[in-house]
């Protein structure tokens, strides 16, 4: 990953004069998921023969956009043109009749099939007869024409994540698709793997494709691409030649300009170590690091802001400290509690940081899946956290409800009652407020949250931000993970930028700006 | 030791009562192979047994008892086969039809929704049966003699014959194998007709792909709702030959309401798991099933609830293909990955 790379790669292209009618062209496209616009009136163009780089960081809406092209979403508004006539996609069918073929971050792949099944899949073929040889061998042509590698008869679930992702591009290409769309295709990639799809991307180029790529990865933009488009927060920022463009030039148009928040950040009086985390690793199933050797220390009395681009390992950094993960040798979790006695973490499960009576609570990025029961009340939900607590088989029914009702004012959780409605039937602010408050309700020395105000309002937002903050200055140490760096710009004391895994540096919050940050984030100018 | 002889001695005969069992059993098992593949898990195969069984018997007593009666004609064998066939197809592709619209148009449960369907089919069964055996008049039970008989037929030729090479074997070969009505061996066929169907055409391919990964198959231009719909309508008409076959070949053309055909819907179900949902090994497992219903019958020297104790071995055998397909983990003895799901395109 350590390249050296010079802040303007010049691109090797001729600059083309854009004479043909553009592949496709988007005009003013809108597409809201209820009250959010993910996509608000966006106009794009890709042409023949071009690599166009879609770029943004996580939430910008760059994949709602995509899948508008593929048939997956319909736009609420605007019109697509493909080959300068109006048409309507309604289906990935629709999309495949206009040629238009997306290989989606997450394969659509049956795993029980072997990789030609899953390339004639949905294809009417001859009388609806199944010749595999004559697959195998469409399917050969293609991959010597653009250089992949590809066994026809080699099942899914025996496939590398490399070798999947290339069962889909022969898909799209078998398919007779003329415009490709790839979403994050690096991200699961070694960067072996990433050069050799590289390589196969331009050789589609030369025989006339036309290829959008979306990434974060601003040394991949400049490398692999003509053109370079940017979204933000669901608007269409610019777009800029690549030969043209730096990695500062990119950061800044996908991370804007700082935005004044005005949120309350008060100094603490004292700072206490609460928490240390020294050579924590963490790999995934699949043996891959998603965390490499990452140290640090919370303080209470701060809140500590975690950055990075989504999937750098944010998860798995909480996750490991709450007893969910499993932590590879030599990585020490230190909790220090009130009386300044060190604990290690590593190795115990929630059950264990429980009963060792630790003060430790984590709002977990996913509310229902980890946090909540959608389909039990607040009171109940309250009680997950008590219900082991007092003798006898009976549960303690009080002291939650009394909990709940304090939450409920304190927080104003608007619910039609706390006994009876069942916590799916409430906004997600509501629902959030609920988490949260449940959690400093423990009074906890050590408070973790993970995008704590994602689908939030403005207003809900700020009451927990306050929160926080509120909670920072009775010495709770809160570690913030979050996505808006505005937001952490302007909340958080210290910032810690993860950037693959890796710690890329810990800054302070009121002297950073949101372009180093920003650039941080991408490895560029981090490392200490 | 006496018992083990005749126990041994009385294997062709358990042979062929564990046939006739078995093709009921095997039919429900196809119809059900065929729907699951599409990722609708239909518990309500006995109560589609159910209404293909009265459907087939009530169609024909119309024809054969009231109709040819009235007009002073004999029955016409092929109409009584067609009339019979088609009745039956119908009813239970119409249970698929109401399985369908509930789970795959209005997203219901799909378990509730085919407990319920069983229940309902059975209730439907039953009291059109009574009815059926009102309207017959006479002793009170109906009887569609001539269309059973020609469901049963068989050629006495050829079972004499392949018995006569066989004779110093100590038991018929040829009625071991070819005294079955021909239904028997149209089941054979139609399992061998899936197996064909699911590996070797595109729409087989397509119906495999929407049951493993519902939104991989609509990714990839597939129409999932019509897959979901025909496989699960048709399979429940072929599963609703099982009641019919029983009807006509088992108990000759009249109604019970034992509860038997519940009881061979529930070893179907469970014979689509033991046969980890391929059809050609459901046509040996079917068999087998029909003969560990049987066995009881067979082993001397039982009570009538240690009986109950041997009617317990499809399951308990099933149990054991269970444990078996789950230690050894292949991918290929898995079901349908999106089995029971439902799905919705515009989730996020």
């Amino acid at each position: 990953m350590e390249t050296k790379q010079d802040n303007k790669i010049p691109s090797p292209i001729d600059q083309q004069v854009p004479s043909e009618v553009p592949a496709i062209e988007l005009k003013g496209i809108t597409k809201r998921f209820g009250s959010v616009v993910a996509n608000n009136a966006i106009d794009l163009t890709l042409n023949k023969g071009e690599i166009l780089s879609l770029l943004g960081e996580n939430g910008s809406g760059k994949t709602t956009l995509m899948n508008m092209l593929s048939g997956i979403y319909y736009p609420d508004e605007g019109e697509i043109f493909v080959n300068g006539s109006k048409v309507e996609i309604r289906s990935p069918k629709d999309a495949f009749d206009l040629r238009i073929g997306m290989i989606h971050q997450h394969f659509k792949l049956v795993d029980v099939f072997t990789a030609a099944e899953n390339i004639v899949l949905g294809l009417p073929g001859e009388r609806g007869k199944l010749d595999k040889n004559a697959v195998a061998k469409a399917v050969r042509e293609i991959a010597d024409r653009y250089g992949f590698e590809i066994d026809p008869n080699q099942k899914v679930y025996d496939m590398s994540v490399s070798q999947k992702q290339t069962v889909e591009i022969v898909k799209v290409l078998y398919r007779g698709a003329d415009i490709l769309i790839l979403d994050e295709p690096t991200a699961v990639l070694t960067p072996q793997e990433t050069d050799k799809l590289f390589a196969v991307m331009k050789n589609m180029k030369k025989d006339g494709k036309a290829i959008i790529i979306i990434t974060h990865k601003l040394h991949e933009v400049l490398a692999v691409s003509d053109r370079v488009a940017v979204l933000r927060k669901g608007q269409y920022i610019g777009d800029v030649p690549t030969s043209q463009a730096s990695q500062q030039s990119l950061t800044d148009m996908m991370v804007g300009h700082a935005v004044s928040l005005n949120i309350d950040r008060p100094m603490a009086d004292s700072l206490k170590e609460r928490l240390r985390v020294e050579h924590l690793t963490v790999k995934n199933k699949e043996g891959v690091k998603k965390l490499s050797d990452v140290s640090f220390t919370a303080y209470g009395g701060e809140i500590l802001g975690i950055a990075g681009i989504a999937g750098s390992g944010q998860k798995e950094l909480l996750e490991s400290i709450a007893g969910i993960q499993h932590v590879e040798e030599g990585g020490n979790i230190t909790y220090i509690d009130p009386q300044g006695k060190g604990i290690h973490l590593e190795g115990m499960d929630p059950l264990d940081i429980i009963r060792k009576g630790i003060l430790l609570s984590f709002v977990p990025e996913d509310r229902f899946g980890m946090g909540l029961v959608g389909g039990m009340n607040i009171t109940q939900n309250v009680m997950l956290r008590s219900y082991r607590k007092g003798a006898g088989p009976m549960l303690d029914q009080q002291t939650p409800r009394k909990l709940a009702d304090k939450i409920v004012n304190d927080l104003e959780v608007v619910t039609p009652d706390i006994n009876r409605t069942p916590l799916r039937r409430l906004s997600g602010g509501n629902v959030q407020k609920v988490l949260v408050g449940r959690e400093i309700e423990q009074s906890p020395t050590v408070l973790m949250t993970a995008y704590a105000v994602r689908g939030l309002d403005i207003n809900t937002s700020y009451t927990i931000y306050n929160l926080l903050t509120q909670q920072k200055m009775q010495g709770v140490a809160v570690i913030y993970v979050g996505e808006d760096l505005d937001v952490l710009l302007e909340l958080c004391d210290r910032i810690l930028v993860l950037c693959g895994g890796q710690v890329s540096g810990i800054v302070d919050g009121r002297s950073i700006t949101k372009e180093q940050v920003g650039l941080m984030m991408t490895k560029v100018g981090g490392g200490e | 030791m006496n018992g083990f002889v005749s126990f041994l001695t009385s294997l062709p005969s358990l042979f062929q009562s564990g046939v006739i069992f078995g093709t009921v059993i095997l039919f429900g098992a196809l119809g059900e192979i065929l729907t699951e593949k599409s990722g609708n898990l239909n518990l309500g195969v006995p109560g589609i047994m159910y209404l293909g069984g009265i459907a087939g018997l009530a169609s024909t007593f119309y024809y054969e008892n009231l109709l040819c009666h009235r007009l002073n004609i004999a029955p016409n064998p092929v109409l009584c086969i067609i009339i019979c066939l088609a009745a039956t197809f119908l009813a239970a592709a119409c249970g698929g039809l109401i399985y369908s619209f509930l789970t795959i148009s209005l997203r219901t449960n799909q378990n509730v929704t085919g407990l319920t369907l069983t229940i309902f089919g059975s209730g439907i069964g039953n009291f059109f049966g009574g009815s059926l055996n009102t309207l017959a008049g006479g002793v009170g039970q109906v009887n569609v003699k001539v269309t059973s008989e020609l469901f049963r037929a068989f050629s006495t030729d050829l079972v004499k014959t392949v018995d006569g090479w066989t004779a110093k074997l100590g038991f018929g070969l040829g009625t071991m194998l070819f005294s079955y009505g021909f239904l028997t061996y149209f089941a054979i066929l139609l399992a061998i007709f899936l197996w064909w169907f699911f590996k070797k055409t595109r729409y087989g391919l397509s119906l495999r792909a929407v049951g493993e990964n519902t939104a991989t198959a609509d990714a990839a231009g597939i129409n999932v709702t019509k897959y979901k719909y025909l496989a699960t309508c048709i399979g429940a008409g072929v599963s609703g030959f099982g009641g019919t076959y029983y009807v006509m070949n088992y108990i000759k053309g009249t109604w019970e309401n034992q509860g038997t055909i519940e009881a061979l819907g529930w070893l179907a179900v469970a014979l689509v798991i033991f046969a980890t949902w391929k059809p050609l090994r459901a046509i040996w497992g079917s068999y087998l099933f029909g003969m560990l219903y049987w066995a009881f019958f067979y082993i001397g020297g039982l009570t009538r609830s240690s009986q109950e104790l041997f009617k317990m071995l499809p399951y308990v055998v099933t149990i054991f293909v269970l444990l078996f397909v789950a230690l050894r983990k292949r991918k290929e003895d898995q079901p349908p990955m999106s089995l029971g799901l439902p799905y919705f395109r515009e989730e996020r």
